[in-house]
């Protein structure tokens, strides 16, 4: 090869790769945690362990789906794992929002803001009011959480075998 | 004057629109029109038009941190009318069985998760609040033989959960004052008159919900659909999917017509077994209880 001909080639190939460089970020699937704290597990069940926890508003990169799992990393790339997409929000949760986020979430729907509305000072101005509404018990009830390992030994030692549609 | 005409005339089109999702674009077209004609400012056309979509929202989900905030109010609510059962051992039994299950169902994830507890009652009944609080009383419990019927209580709750039905109960004015407000507000902290003005749709909210739940009950078609949703939960995670079927019977024989709890607030048992009879014709036989699944039930649940 000449070298006339190898430089339109080299420019082409240069061309190309751009291309799919750009194309792969424009294509890359960008989901919001709409959940207090996610969790990226080993694998596409609930009963897989946990690698990494997310926070509400976190923005993930969707690498693949398989039902309603999707295999995503975290925007930094140093993680990746398993999350139920009800998990997800195509919208971006925005923690704090500033005037141009508050103008755009009243009139799109490409933006969730956290913490607005119905919300935590609500909710102490709901007490204020009704003193004889107790929360005690819901604060317990919050606190009753089971790990993926608690899960797998009750339905071993129950003798419960997954059926049609698979694990929890 | 010719400012109060536009807005009367702009108000009078919302309440006529009112329900249509194209009301954001409605409101454009009409407020570009008034500042060409100079009948409005800019500004004045951006928060007309700000709030008129906030308006078409409404009829959208709430985000399920908003839900949850009105599930706790509303299990709290409750919790005010009956009392927990304080029983470390039961309450433990059901949340593992419980989360389990929800980690099958079509919603797994909900703001702060599943969580349950048995309420100190007679009644036959149970409450599933917004985000995931599920109430169940100890005359529910009582009509269950075995771990797959109490799965198929859960199950159905779950189900209320995962369709939104709570939610639903609200007053779609109440989800509207409130995105309206916030629109207005934007981005800084509510002032005590915008904070007292959401707190009033809030009650309001809450207010829906546990009236829906406590004394009206949901529709049959409701009911239904979280009967399947129960069917397909308990099939997927491995348990009997006619541990519902079998709890419904037991419930028929112990309901006292007239009486408080599911008597008033749910379809007849024989009916809802109807209904769910055709999900079931494709189910395997029974399966005998395998002992050591008897015997936690047993354990767990004894004295309730």
């Amino acid at each position: 090869m000449t070298r006339k001909t190898l430089l339109p080639v080299l420019l082409w190939l240069c061309g190309l790769a751009a291309l799919a460089a750009w194309a792969m970020a424009a294509g890359e699937k960008l989901m919001s945690v709409q959940v207090r704290q996610g969790e990226l597990r080993a694998g596409p069940s609930f009963l897989a362990a946990v690698v990494r926890t997310v926070a509400y508003g976190d923005r993930l990169a969707v690498l693949e789906e398989q039902g309603p799992w999707a295999r995503v990393s975290t925007q930094d790339r140093s993680a990746a794992g398993w999350i139920h997409t009800s998990a997800l929000t195509r919208k971006r949760v925005v923690l704090q929002a500033g005037q141009k986020d508050a103008d755009l979430a009243a009139t799109s729907d490409e933006i969730a803001l956290a913490g607005k509305g119905f919300n935590s000072d609500v909710e102490a101005e709901f007490k204020a009011r009704n003193r004889s509404i107790d929360f005690t018990w819901v604060d317990r009830m919050e606190k009753m959480t089971v790990s993926p390992a608690e899960m797998q030994t009750f339905l071993a030692q129950g003798g419960i075998k997954p059926g049609k549609g698979g694990t929890p | 004057m010719k400012t109060a005409r536009w807005l009367s005339l702009w108000a009078y089109l919302l309440i006529a629109a009112t329900g249509c999702q194209t009301l954001g674009a409605v409101s454009k077209e009409m407020t570009d029109y008034a500042v060409s004609q100079g009948a409005i400012t800019q500004e004045q056309a951006q928060s007309i038009n700000r709030a008129a979509t906030a308006t078409g929202k409404a009829f959208e989900q709430i985000t399920p941190e908003q839900e949850y905030y009105i599930g706790r109010a509303v299990a709290a609510t409750i919790l005010a009318q009956y009392k927990p059962y304080v029983n470390e051992k039961a309450n433990r039994y059901l949340n593992v069985l419980g989360q389990t299950l929800a980690a099958a169902s079509d919603k797994p994830e909900t703001f702060a998760g599943y969580h349950f507890l048995i309420l100190d009652t007679e009644e036959i009944n149970a409450f599933a609040a917004p985000g995931g609080f599920i109430l169940v009383s100890r005359g529910l419990l009582r009509c269950c033989k075995n771990e797959d019927a109490v799965a198929a209580v859960l199950a159905h709750e779950i189900g209320h959960v995962q369709h939104g039905h709570g939610v639903q109960a609200i007053k779609k004015s109440r989800l509207t004052a409130a995105l309206t407000i916030l629109a207005a507000e934007g981005a800084r902290n509510l002032g005590s008159r915008e904070l007292a003005e959401l707190t009033d749709n809030f009650e309001g909210a809450v207010s829906d919900v546990t009236a829906t739940i406590v004394n009206a009950g949901y529709s049959r078609k409701s009911e239904s659909e979280a009967d399947a949703a129960a069917v397909r939960i308990l099939s997927r995670v491995g348990y009997d999917p006619a541990g519902l079927k079998e709890m419904l019977q037991e419930m028929d024989k112990r309901m006292q017509p007239g009486g408080p709890g599911f008597a008033r607030t749910h379809p007849d048992p024989k009916d809802r077994i109807a209904d769910i009879e055709p999900l079931l014709a494709g189910a395997s036989a029974p399966t005998p209880q395998p002992a050591a699944r008897l015997s936690r039930f047993r354990a767990s649940l004894e004295g309730v």
